[in-house]
C-alpha cells in the first residue's frame, strides 16, 4: 500500500539527511506505528506519504514514494487527498470550517464528491466517530478528545485507503486517548484502512500495532517488523516492555494483559520484598509551606456559569514534588494560573512565599517580585522565550530576576549539558527548549515551581532527564507542582498526587496510594503487578538486584 | 430591547410549505436588511427612523440564534448612539450657525480672515441640534440595519454562497475571520508569559515584546493550516491549463464589472442619457456572470448541503424590498413628511404609506422560518 524505495530527504540549508536510503513497505490493512527519538525524522517520514515532503516543505527527496500505486513525485498533496488522509499534531490548527458537520464535509467538497453521497458519508462517519449528537456544535467548544476525533473523521469522509496521524494522543488525557485509539482500531478492523501513526506515548499505542517502524535518526537504517521483535532493542520503550526485558520474557509482552499472564513467577519473587522508594514517601511536616490555596473559586464567563474551580484547598511544602492530574478541562491549568497570579480567584485566598510569615497574594504582586516567589513553565515553553540566542535569553532572565550574571546560563548548562549558547531558541529540540524555559524561571530562585504538561513532545530519554532535573530541584528545597496526563511520569517522579475532577479536589495523598487505586491513572507496572504496590521498572529492578 | 419576542410556536396556522425545518438563506436576510437600510436612507423623520429601528430589533429578537454573531445588533445600536452623539457635538462646536431658539452660548473663537466661514463655538440653537440629531439618527439606523443582518445571518454561511470562481477569495476571508480570535488569544498568552518572566506587559517596549511572538505564532499556525488544507484537496483543478483558464475568466469578469460600474454611473447621474445607463448595465452584468461561470468551471468542487433559495427566501426579501419601494414613493408624494424641516422646527408627522411599508418588513418576525439552533446545548 505504502512503499518507500531508497528514499533520502534533505532539507535546504541542512548539511545532513533527515532520512537516508529508506526502504519500507507497509501492506494494506495494517496499523503501523512509527517510533523514534525526538527529532529523528518521524514527522518527515509521515509527511512523505502524502507528498507534503517535498511539495509543501521544500527540500530534496531522492528515491521513490508510492501510495496505492501513485508516485508522490507526480502527485501533489491535494491530488492524493482521496487516497491519503493526513492529520497533523494540533487538530485545532487544521480546522477550516467552524462546525462539526461542515468540517466533515470539507474534504469531500474539495475533491468534488456528489452532494447525495456527501450527505450519506457525513452521517456514516458521525456514527463511526460516535458523535452524531454533536453534529452542529462549533468546533472550538468540543473537548480535546472530540476535536481529535473530528480531525480524524474529517479526513475519513473522502474514503482514503491510508490514514496518517502525527501524535494523535499526546495532548489527551488517558480517557480521551482511549476513545481515539478505539476509533483507529475500528477503522483498521472493520474498514480495512491502512494506518500509519507516530506517537511518543508508546504505552498507549504499541499493543494495537501490527508493525513497528523504528526510526533511529542520524541517518541510521530504519528498522521495520513485528512489534515484539523491534521493541526488543528499541531505544524508546514503554514500561511494560522494559519490565519484559528485565524479566527476560520472550516473546516480549506489549500489553498489560500479556504481561500479567506471564508475571506469576516475577510476582512470587517480589512478594517477599517491599518496594524501597529512593525518597521518603511524605515530606516532613516541618518543611515550610510555600503556597496555600483555601476555598479557591474561579469562574469564566457569566456569573451563573459553572465555575472552573469550586473551592479548592491545597498546601504545598518545600521539597515536595506533586502531580496534579485529572481530565482535560478539570481545572488543572486554571489552578496553576491562579497560583502564579495570572488569574484572580473569584473566591477564596491564595498565598505564596518562602514561608508562612512572608506569604503574599500572587495576583497583587509586582511582576518583578512575583518571579522570586513562584515561577511557571507554561504549556508552550516557547512563550517564555524572546531572545535570539540561549546566552541572550539567560542574560535577560538574570536581569529580570535581579540574579547575579550567569545564574540562568549555569542552570541551563546543568540541565542540558553541551548546548552551544549561541543557538537560537527555536533551533533547540523540544526538551532543550523546556530546559531553557525552566532555567529562565529558576533564575529568580522561586521556592515554588509550576509546570504545565511538561512531557508533551518529550521522548522517554528526554523524560528521564527531566525527572532527574526535577528531583534535584526538590532536593535543593524547591516545591514542584506539575499538571500532567502522563501517569508514568507521575509514578516515577512524584511524592504526592492531587486529582482534580470538575473543579474539585477528589483525591490528595501519597502517589503510591492515589495512582495504584485509580484505574485511569495507574501506571503500567502497577497494573501488571497489582495488588503488589510497585510503580516503576526501576523499583522492581532495584528489588531484584537486592534480592 | 426589553420587548418579548414573538415565538414561532404561537402561529400554528401557517401552511407547512412556508415553514421548512431549516434556517433561512443568509442572502435573504441581507436583502431584507438592505431594503430597510434603503428605506432609512430616504428619510430623516425621527418617528419613521425609530420605527425602522423597532422593526429591525423586533425581527432580530424573534429570529436570531444563540450563536456568537447573533449579539451583533446590540453592538451596532451602541455604535449608532455614538454616531448621534459625535454628530451633535460637532454641530455645536463647528457647525454653521443655524438661526432659531438659542439653547446655550459657547465661547466663540475668532478665526483669522483666511478661515472665514469656519466657526468655533458660539450660539447653539435648538434647530441646529435637531438637524444634527436627525442626520445622525439616519446614519445610526442604517448601521443598525447592517447589524440586524449580521445578527440574523451567519457571515460564514453567506460566504459559502459565493460563486465558485470567487471560492479562493471566500476561503481567505473565512480564514481571516477565524484568525482574529486566535490572535487575541495569542496576545493574552504572551502577555501572561511576560508577567511570568517578571517584565512589564504594558507600554511601548512591552508592546514590541508582545507583538513579535504573537505574529510568529500566527504565522506558524497559518503554515500549519495551509498544510492541512493542501492535504485535504484544497485547490484541485479540473483542467491542466488552469493558469490560462484563470486569466481568461478573470479578464471577462473584470470587463463585465467595469461595464456594471459605467452603467450604474449612467443611471444615477442625472445629466447622462438613460439610454446609456441601462443597456450598459445589463451588458456588464451579463458579461460578469459569464466570467464567473467560466471561472467556476475550472474548480471541481461540490457543495455540501447548499442553502436552498425557496419561497420563504423570496417572501422575506420581498418584505425588505417593499419597505424600500414605499419609502421611495413616499419621498416623492410627501417629501415634507419624509424629511421634516428643522428650521423652522416642526413636529414630524407620520407618512402612512412609508409606515405601511415598514410594517410589511416586520412580517418576517412571525412568518420567516424559525432558526434551527446551532450549538443547541449551549
Amino acid at each position: 500500500m505504502i512503499r518507500f524505495e531508497h528514499v533520502s530527504v534533505r532539507y535546504p540549508g541542512s548539511d545532513h539527511a533527515v532520512l537516508s536510503g529508506l526502504d519500507l513497505e507497509i501492506p494494506e490493512g495494517e496499523l503501523a506505528l512509527v517510533v523514534g527519538r525526538t527529532g529523528s525524522g518521524k514527522s518527515t517520514l509521515l509527511r512523505c506519504v502524502n507528498g507534503l515532503v517535498p511539495h509543501f516543505t521544500g527540500g530534496l527527496l531522492t528515491g521513490r514514494v508510492t501510495v496505492d500505486g501513485r508516485d508522490t513525485r507526480d502527485h501533489r498533496p491535494r491530488d492524493l487527498a482521496d487516497v491519503v488522509g493526513w492529520v497533523g499534531q494540533d487538530p485545532l490548527a487544521g480546522f477550516v470550517t467552524d462546525t462539526v458537520e461542515e468540517e466533515l464535509a470539507y474534504g469531500m467538497e474539495s475533491i468534488g464528491v456528489a452532494p447525495d453521497v456527501m450527505r450519506r458519508r457525513v452521517e456514516e462517519v458521525l456514527d463511526v466517530l460516535g458523535m452524531a449528537g454533536e453534529r452542529a456544535r462549533p468546533l472550538t467548544t468540543l473537548s480535546a478528545g472530540q476535536q481529535q476525533r473530528v480531525a480524524i473523521g474529517s479526513v475519513l469522509t473522502p474514503h482514503p485507503r491510508v490514514l496518517v496521524l502525527d501524535e494523535p494522543t499526546s495532548a489527551l488525557d488517558p480517557g480521551a486517548a482511549e476513545e481515539v485509539l478505539a476509533l483507529l482500531q475500528r477503522l483498521v478492523h472493520d474498514l480495512g484502512v491502512t494506518v500509519l501513526v507516530a506517537e511518543h506515548r508508546l504505552e498507549r499505542v504499541v499493543q494495537y500495532a501490527d508493525r513497528v517502524v523504528l526510526v533511529p535518526g542520524g541517518g541510521a537504517p530504519v528498522l521495520s517488523g513485528p512489534p515484539a521483535e523491534v521493541m526488543r532493542t528499541a531505544p524508546v520503550a514503554p514500561p511494560v516492555v522494559e519490565l519484559g526485558r528485565l524479566a527476560g520474557w520472550s516473546p516480549l509482552p506489549l500489553s498489560v494483559r500479556d504481561a500479567r499472564r506471564r508475571s506469576r513467577d516475577l510476582s512470587e519473587r517480589l512478594s517477599a520484598v517491599r518496594p524501597t522508594h529512593p525518597r521518603p514517601d511524605v515530606v516532613p511536616l516541618a518543611a515550610p509551606v510555600v503556597a496555600t490555596a483555601s476555598g479557591v473559586v474561579v469562574r469564566y464567563g457569566a456569573p451563573a456559569a459553572r465555575p472552573a474551580l469550586r473551592g479548592v484547598d491545597l498546601e504545598l511544602r518545600a521539597g515536595e514534588v506533586v502531580a496534579l492530574m485529572g481530565r482535560n478541562g478539570a481545572g488543572k491549568s486554571t489552578l496553576l494560573s491562579a497560583l502564579v497570579g495570572l488569574r484572580r480567584p473569584d473566591g477564596g485566598t491564595i498565598r505564596v512565599g518562602p514561608d508562612a510569615a512572608d506569604a503574599a497574594d500572587p495576583h497583587a504582586l509586582a511582576a518583578a517580585d512575583l518571579v522570586r516567589r513562584v515561577g511557571m513553565v507554561p504549556q508552550e515553553p516557547g512563550d517564555l522565550l524572546y531572545a535570539d540566542s540561549v546566552a541572550e535569553e539567560c542574560r535577560a532572565a538574570d536581569g529580570d530576576a535581579d540574579a547575579s550574571p550567569g545564574t540562568a546560563l549555569a542552570v541551563f548548562a546543568d540541565l542540558v549539558p553541551g548546548v552551544d549558547p549561541a543557538t537560537h531558541p527555536r533551533d533547540l529540540s523540544e526538551g532543550q527548549r523546556l530546559a531553557l524555559a525552566l532555567a529562565v524561571v529558576l533564575a529568580g530562585r522561586p521556592p515554588l515551581v509550576l509546570l504545565d504538561e511538561p512531557t508533551r513532545g518529550l521522548d522517554y530519554p528526554g523524560k528521564e532527564r527531566l525527572v532527574g532535573v526535577l528531583r534535584r530541584l526538590a532536593a535543593a528545597g524547591h516545591a514542584v507542582l506539575l499538571a500532567t496526563h502522563d501517569v508514568e511520569l507521575a509514578a516515577t517522579l512524584t511524592d504526592r498526587t492531587v486529582v482534580l475532577a470538575d473543579g474539585e479536589v477528589v483525591s490528595d495523598g501519597p502517589s503510591r496510594e492515589v495512582v495504584v487505586a485509580s484505574p485511569a491513572f495507574a501506571p503500567q507496572v502497577a497494573k501488571v503487578l497489582a495488588p503488589q504496590p510497585w510503580l516503576t521498572v526501576a523499583e522492581v529492578a532495584h528489588a531484584l538486584r537486592a534480592g | 430591547m426589553t420587548v418579548t419576542a414573538p415565538r414561532a410556536k404561537s402561529t400554528p396556522s401557517v401552511p407547512a410549505a412556508l415553514r421548512p425545518l431549516r434556517s433561512l438563506h443568509p442572502g435573504a436576510w441581507w436583502l431584507w436588511a438592505t431594503g430597510l437600510a434603503a428605506a432609512a436612507s430616504r428619510t430623516t423623520n425621527p418617528l419613521l427612523l425609530g420605527l425602522v429601528l423597532a422593526v429591525a430589533g423586533w425581527v432580530v429578537a424573534a429570529r436570531r440564534t444563540q450563536a456568537p454573531w447573533s449579539r451583533a445588533y446590540g453592538f451596532y445600536l451602541r455604535m449608532g448612539i455614538a454616531v448621534v452623539a459625535i454628530r451633535v457635538v460637532f454641530a455645536a462646536l463647528f457647525g454653521a450657525p443655524v438661526p432659531g431658539h438659542v439653547l446655550v452660548t459657547l465661547p466663540e473663537v475668532t478665526l483669522p480672515d483666511w478661515a472665514a466661514g469656519v466657526r468655533l463655538g458660539g450660539e447653539v440653537t435648538l434647530e441646529g441640534v435637531a438637524g444634527a440629531v436627525y442626520a445622525g439618527l439616519q446614519l445610526a439606523t442604517m448601521l443598525a440595519c447592517v447589524g440586524a443582518a449580521n445578527a440574523l445571518a451567519n457571515p460564514r454561511r453567506l460566504l459559502r454562497a459565493v460563486p465558485g470562481a470567487l471560492y479562493e477569495v471566500g476561503v481567505a476571508v473565512v480564514v481571516a475571520l477565524s484568525f482574529t480570535p486566535q490572535l487575541l488569544e495569542g496576545v493574552t498568552r504572551v502577555r501572561a508569559a511576560r508577567r511570568l518572566r517578571g517584565r512589564r506587559h504594558t507600554g511601548l517596549r512591552g508592546l514590541r515584546g508582545v507583538a513579535m511572538p504573537v505574529l510568529e505564532g500566527a504565522l506558524e499556525r497559518s503554515v500549519e493550516l495551509a498544510a492541512a488544507m493542501d492535504a485535504r484537496g484544497f485547490g484541485r483543478t479540473a483542467t491542466s491549463d488552469a493558469h490560462v483558464h484563470r486569466a481568461g475568466s478573470g479578464a471577462v469578469t473584470l470587463a463585465g464589472l467595469l461595464g456594471v460600474c459605467a452603467g450604474l454611473y449612467g443611471l444615477l447621474d442625472a445629466q447622462s442619457p438613460v439610454a446609456l445607463g441601462l443597456p450598459l448595465l445589463t451588458l456588464g452584468a451579463a458579461t460578469a456572470t459569464v466570467g464567473l461561470w467560466l471561472g467556476g468551471r475550472r474548480s471541481t468542487r461540490s457543495r455540501y448541503r447548499p442553502d436552498p433559495w425557496g419561497l420563504p427566501e423570496w417572501l422575506v426579501s420581498a418584505c425588505g424590498v417593499t419597505a424600500a419601494a414605499t419609502a421611495v414613493v413616499a419621498s416623492t408624494v410627501s417629501p415634507d413628511a419624509m424629511n421634516p424641516s428643522t428650521s423652522p422646527l416642526v413636529v414630524p408627522t407620520l407618512p402612512l404609506l412609508a409606515v405601511a411599508g415598514l410594517l410589511v418588513a416586520a412580517l418576517p418576525a412571525w412568518r420567516a422560518p424559525a432558526p434551527d439552533d446551532f450549538g443547541g446545548d449551549r
